[in-house]
């Protein structure tokens, strides 16, 4: 079904900056995942793609732009399809607003989710163009092809631009199968699809132009920083704001009443210090005398609670997936292997923290903020304020990273909430203590796994058991077990060849609020997994890449839900994106073909592998690793290989992988975030440790050139390339890593 | 009052002189260019030049920096065109991109000092700098091909 929609002549268009000419809509209704909300029906007036007379071409951009180059890539895709010259055309930045479907950037479903539909508004609009240029010149619209932002009749040579169209083309019907066949390019004619193209803010960042969160001004703004409760679900029960009001620049100080607990997306609360500039904000709040009640997490405490998930690893828990007979085929194993791993908290810390400006003048509200979640912050705003949802226009900026952070708009509400309290406008600014310290944290996570091997060391049983706090216990109370979306990221998706099956889920209280965190439960569950992977290979005494071949077995399809799995596959259809062995296959090959593996290396050095699915995408990772006799690891090198389908703009996947494999780096050799009386110990960089120039592998990226449809790319890196470093640090010194981050003594040469 | 020298201006600043001058930079001066992102001198996002020399300007008190040249990425060259900017162009270096203001003028100081940098001296004037997105790679190529540019 085409999804376009003409809006030429809508009235509704009228003031909103769109002259007249071409004006095309989507009709755009995707579900979201992983809130799993209602697929969106009702189609609203919405702009995608317009053309002026003067030719130049319009595309919003509808996702948030945090680094993956979305803002780029989408546009890509409509003006190819259009053959626009890319010179020649403008993108703008949607607002937050359900006419334009789901705009929730996580998830590395963006291409995935809106390459047809912008495909098909470029078609269409292609179409209408070239149809007007036949009823211009009187000719056969076969005759008419667009060509470089013109339309050209063929026979004669005659040429109009887009410009000289649009008035003909805004009257003309949509394509349809009774009118004109809906056509798309071939793949040889395209003319940015699978090219790379430069993210369209390039020269603006690198000169310092570039408008974040945290940039916008506003006259008059006041500048807000807020006290948390250092445990979460603690409030005020009183404060002295005597010391802080004594602050020169200090104006105001103000309560945020807290949110019960479990507290969602709404505001943690907080003694709030307004300020005519940031730093004394942040002054001020030195300055603030607050008697906590710390709540009901005040012992939380990682280490025991490590313990307690380990513990609770141990015993038998839900099952999530069964096949054959674990029990009996492990009773029967010539050799059984065991292993327990463990991965902690981390927090995102974006560069550029979280940071809003709100302004409340009567019963409209206007927002700009850095957002991956536009249109759950608009809801959100409106709730807090008490407002119809179109009293609030939100405006997205540019995000300085979001790795899932900034899709959780508590902090747009804070914003909102201020403005409404003081009456003018308000720029609410995060410290880098408030981010690492008030984060949605990565669940920490303890897992179990068995396996029998038989007499050749082929796994004939499989147990793998996770325990973590899940995410829905941030949004709903009593929620201690994992969600299927959740399961799937690598335990109930397991790929190998292995007849006797059993994954299990044990139950977790969250003490903090747990979020989704780049690539998500992916972390965790692959790391072990493909830890464990490496570790049968060693009990069966083969090369882990041999191994890892036959545990993948044959080309097929693995049809889940048949075998009675509540998989949910990212959202997507099974049909359309099975889970493919022969993929999974095909880039453990590559990566193997293009890193030297096998080739032999000095000692204390080691390569290792892994390789995993997710988010639709298949990347296998290979690690060279070399060990110092003081235990210091360096990376020289990480080769990844990436099946992510059709590639729409080459080198940004590949940056995407550069900068997870740098992400993984910072997963498995320096990032922790733990708890004591309920507080978080790390509050800046210096303690909260993320990997930095001197740590910076040589990664070189291998994509399979494919026409499967477009899959992720912004997290499918990280979860291979955390246990490939791991084997290869195995594979250097025989030490095996079970914990993150890695503890680096005990690396030291005997 | 407080006088800073910016970008080869003289701005005065009504403020505390224990103000960082990154507050005075984005807050009073309306120069957001300049970012924050500890505040303690850890991550290099707010890094500018005093005199040339790289310094992390949310710990610099504006009643420190006296005469002293500042420049900030808005005032590292008049076109835009260093050859480091340039270099991050032709590498395609920024994801998100918050962060390479700091990691060019951190850069541009190296250079300053050291025209044609080894890996080591680059790993050296680098490390203070972080990019959460991963970009080091691309960076320690900017730096590279700008230093055969010519910075």
């Amino acid at each position: 079904m085409i999804a376009v929609e003409n809006l030429s002549r809508r009235n509704v268009l009228r003031g909103i900056g769109i002259g007249s000419g071409l004006v095309l809509g989507l009709r755009v209704g995707f579900r979201s995942f992983p809130a799993g909300a209602a697929p969106e029906t009702n189609f609203a007036p919405n702009v995608y793609v317009s053309i002026d007379d003067t030719g130049l071409v319009t595309i919003v951009a509808h996702r948030s732009e945090m680094g993956t180059g979305i803002k780029t890539g989408l546009p890509m895709v409509l003006a190819d399809e259009l053959d626009a010259d890319w010179n020649r055309v403008k993108i703008v930045q949607a607002d937050g607003d359900v006419k334009y479907g789901d705009q929730n950037t996580d998830g590395s479903r963006s291409m995935r989710q809106f390459y047809q539909p912008l495909r098909e508004a470029g078609a269409v609009a292609r179409q209408m163009l070239e149809e007007a240029a036949a009823r211009v010149w009187n000719a056969d619209p076969a005759t008419c092809h667009a060509q470089n932002h013109a339309v050209v009749h063929e026979p004669t040579g005659r040429r109009l631009g887009f410009g000289e169209l649009v008035e003909v083309a805004a009257d003309l019907p949509l394509p349809s199968s009774d009118h004109m066949q809906l056509r798309f390019k071939p793949a040889n004619a395209r003319r940015y699809v699978g090219k790379p193209v430069p993210i369209v803010d390039l020269a603006d960042i690198v000169r310092g132009r570039a408008t974040y969160g945290i940039d916008v001004v506003v006259p008059g703004m006041k500048h807000v920083s807020i006290e948390r409760c250092p445990v979460y679900g603690g409030r005020a029960r009183s404060f002295d704001a005597k010391d802080a009001l004594a602050v020169p620049g200090v104006e105001k100080v103000i309560e945020i009443e807290a949110a019960p607990i479990p507290s969602g997306f709404n505001p943690l609360g907080g003694i709030a210090v307004v300020a005519n500039n940031t730093w004394s904000a942040q002054q001020g709040r030195e300055k603030l005398k607050i008697d906590w009640d710390f709540g009901l997490n005040a012992s939380y405490d990682t280490a025991t609670y490590r313990a307690e998930l380990e513990a609770t690893a141990k015993q038998p828990g839900r099952l999530v997936r069964g096949e054959g007979d674990f029990a009996g085929a492990l009773r029967s194993a010539a050799r059984r292997v065991s292993a327990d791993y463990f991965v902690p908290h981390y927090a995102h810390a974006p560069m550029e923290v979280p940071a809003a400006i709100a302004h409340l003048t009567g019963n409209r509200c206007e927002v700009w903020a850095p957002t991956q979640n536009p249109q759950a912050a608009r809801t959100l705003v409106a709730q807090v304020l008490g407002l119809d949802e179109t009293r609030v226009t939100l405006h997205v900026t540019l995000l300085g990273g979001g790795f899932g952070r900034k899709s959780k708009p508590d902090y747009v509400a804070e914003a909102a909430l201020l403005s409404q309290k003081l009456g003018a406008p308000v720029k609410l600014t995060w410290s880098r203590p408030d981010d690492i310290q008030h984060d949605y944290y990565h669940a920490i996570c303890a897992q179990h796994l068995e396996a029998g091997l038989d007499q050749q060391g082929h796994a004939t049983a499989w147990l793998h058991r996770t325990v973590f706090p899940p995410i829905e216990a941030t949004f709903q109370p009593d929620v201690t077990y994992g969600a299927a979306g959740e399961l799937q990221q690598g335990v109930t998706d397991m790929p190998y060849a292995i007849p006797n099956v059993r994954c299990e889920n044990g139950a977790a209280v969250n003490h903090v609020r747990i979020g989704w965190y780049r690539s998500v439960f992916n972390i965790p569950h692959a790391f072990a997994v493909c830890s464990f992977a490496d570790e049968l290979a060693a009990a069966a005494d083969q090369d882990p890449l041999e191994y890892l071949r036959q545990l993948i077995g044959a080309s097929r399809h693995i049809d889940l839900p048949a075998m009675g799995v509540d998989y949910p596959n990212y959202g997507a259809s099974l049909e359309v994106y099975p889970i493919d062995t022969g993929r999974l296959r095909g880039v453990l090959d590559l990566v193997a073909a293009k890193s030297g593996w096998g080739q032999k290396l000095p000692a204390r050095q080691g390569r290792g592998i892994a390789v995993h699915r997710s988010f639709l995408t298949y990347v296998a990772t290979v690690a060279h690793v070399s060990v110092g006799n003081d235990g210091q690891v360096t990376i020289p090198r990480i080769d990844m290989a990436v099946d992510c389908g059709l590639v729409v703009n080459p080198d940004r996947v590949r940056a995407q992988m550069e900068g997870a494999a740098i992400m993984a780096i910072s997963n498995v050799l320096y990032s922790n975030i733990s708890a004591k009386d309920g507080r978080i110990v790390q509050g800046n960089f210096d303690a909260y440790e993320v990997a930095r120039t001197d740590i910076t592998p040589d990664t070189r990226v291998y994509l399979v050139d494919s026409n499967a449809p477009p899959a992720g790319a912004g997290e499918p890196g990280v979860p291979p390339t955390m246990p490939a470093i791991c084997n290869a640090i195995f594979a250097a010194t025989g030490k095996r890593i079970r914990a993150l981050p890695i503890d680096t003594t005990q690396l030291k040469a005997a | 009052m407080i006088n800073l020298r910016v970008n080869g201006t003289t701005r005065a600043v009504d403020a505390d002189p224990a103000m960082p001058l990154l507050w005075a930079l984005r807050d009073l001066l309306g120069m957001t260019g300049t970012k924050y992102g500890c505040g303690i001198g850890a991550c290099g996002a707010c890094t500018v030049h005093l005199n040339g020399q790289a310094v992390r300007s949310c710990i610099t008190a504006i009643g420190d920096v006296g005469d002293q040249q500042v420049t900030t990425i808005e005032g590292l060259s008049p076109e835009g065109t260093h050859p480091l900017q340039r270099a991050w162009i032709a590498n395609n270096v920024p994801q998100c991109g918050y962060c390479q203001v700091g990691q060019i003028m951190q850069a541009a100081a190296l250079l300053q000092t050291t025209p044609k940098p080894t890996d080591q001296q680059i790993t050296d004037a680098m490390s203070g700098n972080i990019c959460r997105c991963g970009t080091y790679q691309r960076i320690r190529a900017a730096i590279k091909q700008a230093a055969e540019l010519g910075a």
